[in-house]
């Protein structure tokens, strides 16, 4: 299995703090792979550089062994690695079909100047993009909420709504920013359940950063554990939950909160 | 169907309906004053078109005043037709944005607009400085717009040789104001539009799924300012002279305010926002020098009561590109 994205010995400091160090971990084509650690891990930061949203101090990251780090976000999409936000970041007084037709910039065929004077291809794009967002909408089980502004919706179909916006790029690969984060056991079994059929069906790798420790277990194919900007171990669910430092590392954090 | 109605009734209106009753009522220093509001809303266009990325923005007098110089110099100096001259200023006005587009279209919020407040500034006094400007005489006695003919065909007569310039003014302000106004409501249900919403709404997830802001920030202020600069070279050539204080800090802030009291989520907000606030001024002019407290208080008032603007009231027929 070819490794789709690597990430190299990158480092992040900001003035005198570090909050990543030497962190070094492939992904594989059409695996999960989550990214853990307790607050303060630098698990978004390392996110944010693998996305270009922020630049590493040294290091790199690659993507079939062309640097993605470093460069500007939008170049990074176009690319095909598309990161997702947390579910206040959403086109707020766009409908839910609007905002999946808008995100489809990447597969606009006609320039600019094309949309404004209605060329034929244009005009084809337009209906390719509506044609797409319906079906989006139909594969993520949206069509009653498609007409929805989306600041009137409930934080669950937020979620799902920018993990839409996400694929309606047509990514390779999808970095999901806490999908499970502030949701119930339902709720978190529904996202666990789209974020592996967006998988299964639709071939996207799945990169994604969370701290509920039950539904990491449960749908990655591997975790990679942060603590304190180090990487402190990688592996299998099961060989992550019988590691002694990860062990210690999220009871130290617990005692770390009492102690405050 | 209704909107089609809608345009029909209005293009009636400001092409037959409106000359008709000024020769009427014989108050022909109306079309000076309608003329200036046609070219006021072409220029709080380009404004409106910068709030729909999300930046405030308190500087296109700058850019009228850049139109309005290069115009009279291209006129004046190198013996152009206006005509020529009125298109040149306004891709004039629009290098200059990107140059000066690039660096603080980084900046949100307040601190674009505090910047942008300064250009109008900056260009006068630029143009006080420069030689090519003549300094604070500025450029006088600009001739009139000459004729423009295709195979002896007469498209535009010379504005000179017209018995009523004005109402020649009136028409061309006109046509350019419908023009800008179309192309703008094209411009804003094309993906350039929806790609702005996207921006207004947050840069950074527009970033995410490929947009390149930074490019498309500039493109619009470009255009922005090129509305800017035609407004402003159409009304040097009406007024045939051009001075540092043509457009001041003071329009830079009315071509905001007209935007607001329009309507930011109409396209048609700028056209009646211009008109509204133009015309309310003139009518508070009886209050003498309650004047200006008379026409802030009512703006303070519309802007708590209407805070979308007076095209949320829902005119029939002037739909915007909002909801």
């Amino acid at each position: 299995m070819s490794h789709l994205l690597e990430v190299r010995h990158v480092t992040k400091k900001f003035g005198g703090l570090t909050a990543n160090s030497n962190i070094s971990f492939n992904v594989n084509e059409n695996e999960i792979l989550s990214v853990i650690g307790p607050n303060g891990a630098g698990k978004s930061t390392l996110f944010k550089m693998i996305s270009s949203f922020l630049p590493t101090t040294t290091g790199e990251v690659l993507y079939k062994g062309e640097r993605i780090s470093n460069l500007k976000p939008h170049v990074v999409a176009r690319k095909g690695v598309v990161r997702t936000f947390q579910e206040t970041t959403i086109f707020k007084s766009m409908t839910v079909r609007e905002s999946i037709i808008v995100a489809q910039h990447l597969r606009a065929r006609a320039s600019l100047a094309g949309y404004f004077w209605g060329t034929k291809t244009a005009h084809e794009d337009v209906a390719s993009f509506g044609q797409y967002a319906d079906d989006l909408i139909e594969f993520l089980g949206m069509t009653e909420i498609a007409n929805e502004q989306a600041s009137n919706l409930p934080q669950g179909n937020l979620r799902a709504l920018g993990i839409a916006i996400g694929l309606a790029t047509d990514p390779k690969v999808l970095l999901l920013d806490e999908p499970f984060a502030g949701m119930n056991h339902d709720e978190t079994m529904k996202m666990v359940n789209l974020v592996r059929k967006v998988r299964d069906d639709r071939g996207v790798t799945v990169l994604l950063v969370e701290h509920d420790m039950p539904a990491v277990m449960n749908i990655s194919d591997r975790i990679v554990v942060l603590n304190f900007g180090e990487m402190i171990a990688e592996g299998t669910p099961a060989e992550i939950q019988n590691n002694e430092k990860v062990i210690e590392a999220y009871l130290g954090s617990a005692d770390d909160e009492i102690g405050i | 169907m209704i909107q089609w109605a809608g345009v029909a009734v209005f293009l009636l209106a400001i092409f037959i309906a409106i000359p008709g009753f000024v020769a009427a009522s014989g108050r022909s220093d109306l079309y000076y004053t309608l003329t200036s509001v046609a070219l006021l809303s072409i220029a709080s266009a380009g404004v409106w078109l910068t709030f729909y990325i999300g930046r405030i923005n308190i500087g296109q007098g700058a850019f009228a005043l850049i139109g309005a110089y290069v115009s009279a110099i291209l006129v004046t100096k190198a013996g152009i037709s206006f005509w020529l001259s009125l298109p040149l200023a306004g891709l004039f006005a629009a290098g200059v944005a990107v140059l000066i587009g690039l660096p603080i279209l980084r900046l949100r919020g307040v601190y674009f607009a505090m910047i942008s407040l300064v250009l109008t500034q900056v260009v006068t006094l630029t143009a006080l400085a420069l030689p090519i400007t003549n300094g604070a005489k500025g450029i006088t006695s600009i001739p009139l717009p000459g004729g423009v003919s295709i195979f002896g065909l007469t498209l535009i007569p010379d504005f000179a040789t017209l018995e009523n310039p004005r109402l020649a003014f009136y028409y061309a302000a006109s046509v350019l104001m419908v023009l800008t106004f179309a192309a703008m409501y094209r411009l804003v249900n094309s993906r350039l539009g929806h790609l702005c919403r996207s921006m207004q709404q947050n840069e950074e997830l527009a970033s995410s799924i490929g947009v390149n802001i930074s490019y498309i920030r500039v493109i619009v202020f470009s255009i922005s300012s090129f509305l800017g600069g035609i407004g402003g070279a159409m009304f040097g050539s009406i007024a045939q002279s051009v001075y540092p204080s043509s457009f001041q800090v003071a329009d830079s802030v009315n071509f905001m305010l007209n935007c607001f009291l329009g309507g930011l989520g109409y396209v048609f907000g700028p056209m009646l926002g211009t008109l509204v606030l133009y015309f309310g001024w003139d009518l508070l002019f009886e209050l003498g020098r309650f004047q200006l407290l008379a026409y802030s208080s009512l703006l303070i008032i519309l802007m708590l009561f209407l805070p979308n603007g007076l095209l949320s009231l829902r005119l029939p027929g002037k739909k915007g590109a909002d909801k």
